[in-house]
């Protein structure tokens, strides 16, 4: 008998090709679009209504993320109880999400009571009421979380990081203070509403069992609509930015420092963005990277580190972010210099390089698995006006690209003098 | 339905494994039998400081993380109270790495000092970005010695203080390790379209030639009856008053248990629920409002806790919960609100089966309390659960004399 050899790893294989789950079109009698994935084996539905909704179309502070939390509370039928409790008592969730470019509601629920719930849906979407009543009591419980946020020092980091790379007057720069929820009017939130949440302005995504019944349903409730144009307009300067700049806020008695260092990026629509993926997978994007493995897993200076590009319709963001001890926030700035410098001036070594691109691949796997991660990998790329074309696109060039590419893509984005810090607690 | 088989090696170590033809990625779940309750009460922390110690390197390979990256996996593990459990995703091509991986460091650690030091300090780091640095973070520090006077579970996962962490060394953690890190006392799940012979065939080879070990019975100290309601007041640098109410409750293996879980969804799960409604949006009280169960395998606490709006009294927002209380121990549940958080229960469930990890943790922890099978007839004993028993165990466990509280105050 053999003796087993426990130094020796098993054999194994890079992913070779990753099944995605076709995406459906059609339309509803009144014309709306609805794409839709099926595949999984629950009775289960998740559906998706994404407005182009989000922080770029507002023109105060905090619009946008109100409304979107409003429309629940309170419609023309249903109180605000009513909504939370037809929607629980056949087990679904109604959830509410705004971010810089859009804002959506996902409805998740098991099939079988898609008929049943879908009538407050279609309430909160087209008729809600924004009651006075209700906006006070937002307000009020808003502000309170707001200022525990405020003493998070990992969230003044991430505030005054967007400020301090897009500006103030940039759709994607304005910050939130407190003075700004005291100056939101009801007004203010109706108005935004009706200028940007009608159905025409809507992307809707089913995902999970569905069928023609499935459509057949979604048509009852949505399909009679008249769907307006929309009149959203992007408010602000898209062409603002910040010059490069170092910011820091003291926080007595702050046992670890927030530090968020970064700049402005490529997004999705540029030439560079995979390349720039793969770059920040190596510096600080999985648990094996480099800013991991120095900063935490060598110093111990931090419980995590990591780095990461966020693409939005109209620009990216870099950041790495991370809490360090307050004894060692400039040690760790140090080192986080050191990999920088590294990622711009040395060739990823080969063996590193074949581990990432494994790492990656094996995790865009992961990440096709089931309708519903299917739905959000759709929505991911749909919004650009991009189809699963992107993801073979990047497949390729995760297998394709070479050490020699990557250091001028270093070259080229990773110059100290480019980023933007921000460090709160103490130095 | 989740279909598993289940088999036994020769050294002890329990595998069961569900086959799951619908996805490419396989899900790898070690559990061990061991938590924060088997501390020595002067070295507290310990097991989830041994969890991070876990990933410094095994007895014949160097580094755990960067091998299993490299066939496209990934990877971590938590430590609770109870249990420490550590979990693996990966290509179905690759899952014989995982196997590899596991079962080397079952057989032994690196045990390096360099491991120990720094992990030492990402721990410490850990403790205070989650439970010093963040409002509010050391509830759980406070709440747990107040509710708890002699079971374990009076600290919490993370250790009573910063200087157990700092004192751990080499010895202790050699002595840990030899004494939990048996194959007799882990469960093994894999979940993903496996055949259980091949499973079988990489559990021989990797595992069973583990020794297996000496468990001893566990014997941990019962927590004494309360007999009276405890309190504690702190002051804190935080913006708004909050409170938490904590009351026994059975534990995980009592047929109570489920009905107390709904017990406390009724009370405060969503915008529905009775807590939210009253003193969140009628009596604007509270900004916000939860109600909880702590899940633990040993006599577990149902938790109420909220943050109180400016300008409102201890005394007056204490006293609305204890209204609410009243009410639901008095007054029998309506069958809508029941069916309510049952539905919530059964969609909850259905909605977890999507993951094969998921279900590979899910079964790993009810084989641990008695039989995997569990998993499969939750959701019936939770639709068997009257508005009688609801009443029956609020009554048993809402009571001032079964509650610690503890009143956080913003500085004054």
């Amino acid at each position: 008998m053999n003796v087993l050899d426990r130094k020796i790893a098993p054999e194994f294989q890079q992913v070779k090709n990753i099944q995605f789950l076709d995406v459906k079109q059609t339309q509803l009698s009144n014309g709306i679009e609805v794409n839709y994935i099926n595949g999984g084996s629950q009775e289960i539905l998740k559906i998706d209504f994404i407005f182009n909704a989000g922080n770029l179309f507002q023109t105060k502070s905090l619009v946008a993320s109100s409304t979107n939390q409003l429309m629940k509370e309170g419609t023309k039928n249903y109180s605000s109880f009513e909504i939370s409790e037809g929607i629980d008592k056949y087990g679904a969730f109604f959830e509410v999400e705004n971010s810089y470019d859009t804002s959506t509601l996902t409805l998740y629920t098991l099939t079988k009571h898609l008929n049943s719930v879908l009538p407050y849906v279609k309430e909160v979407i087209l008729q809600p009421q924004f009651s006075e009543k209700e906006f006070e009591i937002f307000k009020e419980n808003a502000i309170e979380r707001f200022k525990i946020n405020l003493e998070k020092v990992s969230f003044l980091a991430r505030k005054e990081f967007m400020t301090a790379i897009f500006s103030e007057q940039h759709p994607y720069g304005g910050s939130v203070n407190i003075n700004d929820y005291n100056e939101l009017s009801l007004n203010d939130i109706k108005q935004f509403y009706n200028e940007n949440y009608n159905l025409g302005n809507c992307n809707i995504i089913v995902s999970g069992k569905v069928n023609d019944k499935t459509i057949d349903q979604l048509n009852t409730f949505f399909g009679k609509e008249k769907i307006a144009k929309s009149t959203s307009k992007i408010k602000g300067d898209l062409a603002l930015q910040k010059k490069p700049t170092t910011i820091y806020i003291e926080k007595e008695n702050a046992l670890q420092s927030a530090i968020r260092i970064g700049r402005v990026f490529p997004n999705k629509l540029h030439k560079d963005y995979f390349g720039l993926q793969i770059l920040n997978t190596v510096l600080g994007g999985y648990f094996g990277s480099r800013l991991m493995n120095n900063i935490r897993e060598d110093k111990g200076y931090t419980y995590g580190i990591g780095s990461g590009i966020l693409s939005l319709k109209n620009a990216g963001y870099f950041f790495i972010s991370t809490e360090v001890g307050s004894d060692v926030t400039q040690k760790a700035l140090t080192e986080i210099y050191k990999e920088i410098e590294i990622i711009r001036t040395v060739e990823i070594p080969k063996e590193e390089l074949e581990l990432v691109k494994n790492y990656m691949l094996g995790q865009l796997l992961k990440s096709c698995d089931g309708p519903f991660n299917m739905a959000s990998l759709f929505e991911n790329v749909n919004e650009y006006g991009l189809d699963y074309d992107f993801y073979n696109n990047y497949i390729k060039i995760i297998k394709e690209i070479t050490p020699k590419i990557l250091l001028d893509l270093g070259a080229k984005y990773f110059d100290k003098s480019d980023l933007t810090e921000i460090v709160v607690g103490k130095i | 339905m989740i279909n598993f088989e289940k088999f036994t090696l020769k050294n002890g170590l329990k595998v069961i494994v569900h086959k799951d033809e619908s996805t490419p990625i396989v899900a790898f779940n070690l559990l061990y039998n061991v938590g924060a309750r088997d501390e020595n009460e002067n070295q507290t922390g310990f097991a989830h400081l041994f969890e991070h110690l876990m990933f410094g390197g095994s007895v014949n390979i160097p580094n755990f993380d960067e091998p299993l990256q490299k066939v496209g996996g990934t990877n971590n593990a938590f430590t609770s109270n109870d249990i420490t459990n550590y979990y693996i995703t990966l290509p179905k091509d690759n899952l014989e790495t995982a196997f590899w991986l596991d079962s080397d460091r079952m057989l032994s650690l690196a045990f390096t000092n360099k491991s120990l030091e720094v992990q030492r300090n990402v721990v410490i780091e850990e403790f205070k970005q989650n439970y010093l640095n963040q409002p509010y973070g050391d509830v759980w520090l406070l709440l747990r010695p107040l509710a708890y006077q002699k079971h374990p579970y009076k600290w919490a996962t993370i250790g009573k203080e910063i200087s157990h962490i700092e004192n751990a060394t080499m010895d202790d953690v050699k002595a840990f390790f030899y004494k939990h890190y048996l194959p007799n006392n882990a469960i093994l799940t894999i979940a993903g379209n496996v055949e259980t012979a091949k499973i079988k065939e990489l559990c021989e080879k990797w595992f069973e030639n583990i020794p297996s070990g000496k468990t001893t019975e566990r014997s941990l100290p019962k927590e004494p009856i309360q007999t009276e309601e405890r309190r504690l007041k702190v002051e804190r640098d935080v913006p708004a008053n909050a409170i938490y109410k904590a009351y026994k409750m059975c534990d995980k293996k009592h047929q109570d248990y489920f009905t107390t879980d709904l017990l406390s969804d009724i009370l405060a799960l969503g915008k529905s629920s009775r807590l939210y409604k009253s003193l969140v949006k009628d009596q604007k009280l509270f900004s916000e409002i939860s109600a909880f169960i702590s899940g633990s395998f040993d006599n577990g606490l149902l938790t109420i806790s909220g943050k109180l709006l400016d300008g409102i009294s201890f005394e007056d927002a204490e006293q609305s919960i204890l209204n609410e209380l009243k009410i639901i121990k008095s007054e029998s549940i309506k069958s809508e609100e029941l069916t309510k958080v049952k539905n919530k229960i059964e969609s909850t469930s259905k909605f977890s089966e999507t993951s094969v990890l998921n279900k590979a943790m899910n079964l790993s922890f009810a084989e641990l309390l008695g039989d995997a099978n569990d998993v499969n007839l939750e959701v019936d004993k939770y639709q068997k659960i009257s508005a009688n028993d609801i009443k029956r165990v609020a009554n048993e466990v809402l009571l001032e004399s079964n509650c610690s509280t503890l009143i956080y105050s913003k500085k004054s």
